[in-house]
């Protein structure tokens, strides 16, 4: 502030609207909080359909209700999935940062493995729930049912061609400045996954069976 | 001032991190110790719900309901905490506005959300009863 000020005084006849001496940024420096920032967009999306399931949850147009679809059982095995996806892709940032090529590697393949087994069961799921006519036609509830647990699973499906990706990155050019930053942008979008499940087999799930 | 402000928070961090990184304002980094307390919390706050709507030991349906909230919300804390690494230091405390500000809208969009269309469906229910009658 004050060196604007000066340059305003030196100069006298010409004003001076920004602080000239702006600090060079490297390149990627903003790349952090810039993905913060889309993750907290995200989570406006995810907000907006916990709301619709919030308002439109209860009305099950005299079809099947949560009782009558959900395995618990199921569920309790696919947030297990996801749970350890989360700690295996933390020990995937910590051999990232020790620089030992091979054991990212695997971890990141042990993290996509425990991702396809949650994809797996969460399709298994929706596709016993369709083939009992439980389809997201039938009710408002079943809608929203398939739009907020549907976008979750879509997004950890783009994780997981995102994980692809980055493994063959790493693979091909090794953990690069670049690709040390873009693994630690899926670190986040990974983690911010499994918060978004707690919110859905919280509200979806148990509060659903609790009704 | 500009430079100022700027080093003070290096040397913030500098003291404050301590885990051997040189993280220039930039985003938190974890270490296997936190990354398992995390793991360890996390796996009993999902066990226990889990735990208290199947077996139906609380016979009170609405208590029940509200250990599950409570305990997913301190979950939630638990995963920014250990596993995205959420302090106020990071990105010189950005991270912490920008989801502070999403928090406030995510509380006024559902909490706004529930109210209105829960009043709505009160007061639309003598309508429906009036079309009921002859």
């Amino acid at each position: 502030m004050s060196v604007a000020t000066t340059q305003i005084s030196v100069q006298g006849s010409e004003p001076v609207f920004h602080v000239i001496d702006e600090h060079d940024h490297p390149e990627g420096a903003s790349t952090m909080l810039g993905f913060w920032i889309y993750l907290m967009s995200d989570c406006l999306i995810f907000a907006m359909l916990f709301a619709t399931y919030g308002v439109l949850g209860g009305n099950y147009a005299a079809g099947p209700a949560p009782k009558d679809l959900f395995d618990l059982k199921l569920v309790a095995l696919n947030t297990t999935m996801l749970l350890l996806s989360s700690i295996t892709y933390g020990f995937a940032m910590l051999t990232m940062e020790k620089s030992k090529i091979g054991q990212t590697q695997l971890w990141l393949a042990i993290t996509g493995l425990f991702g396809l087994a949650f994809l797996g069961i969460e399709l298994t799921e929706f596709a016993h729930m369709i083939h009992e006519g439980a389809t997201p036609q039938r009710s408002a509830f079943l809608s929203s049912f398939f739009t907020l647990v549907g976008t979750h699973g879509l997004h950890v499906t783009f994780g997981l061609v995102w994980l692809v990706t980055l493994m063959v990155q790493t693979a091909r050019f090794g953990l690069t400045t670049a690709n040390r930053r873009r693994l630690m942008c899926l670190s986040m979008f990974w983690h911010f996954l499994d918060v978004v499940w707690i919110g859905v087999f919280t509200f979806v799930y148990l509060l659903g069976m609790l009704r | 001032m500009t430079s100022n402000s700027h080093a003070d928070a290096h040397t913030l961090e500098a003291n404050a991190g301590g885990h051997g990184h040189d993280d220039h304002g930039g985003a938190a980094h974890g270490s296997l110790k936190s990354y398992l307390i995390g793991f360890g919390l996390s796996v009993v706050l999902t066990a226990i719900p889990f735990w208290l709507v199947m077996t139906g030991t609380i016979a009170d349906k609405a208590v029940t309901a509200l250990i599950v909230l409570v305990l997913a919300a301190v979950q939630i804390v638990v995963h920014m905490v250990y596993f995205l690494h959420m302090n106020t230091r990071s990105e010189n405390g950005w991270t912490m506005m920008a989801m502070i500000f999403t928090v406030v809208m995510v509380v006024i969009a559902l909490t706004g959300s529930l109210w209105v269309m829960h009043h709505l469906n009160i007061n639309m229910m003598p309508m429906h009863d009036m079309s009921q009658m002859p």
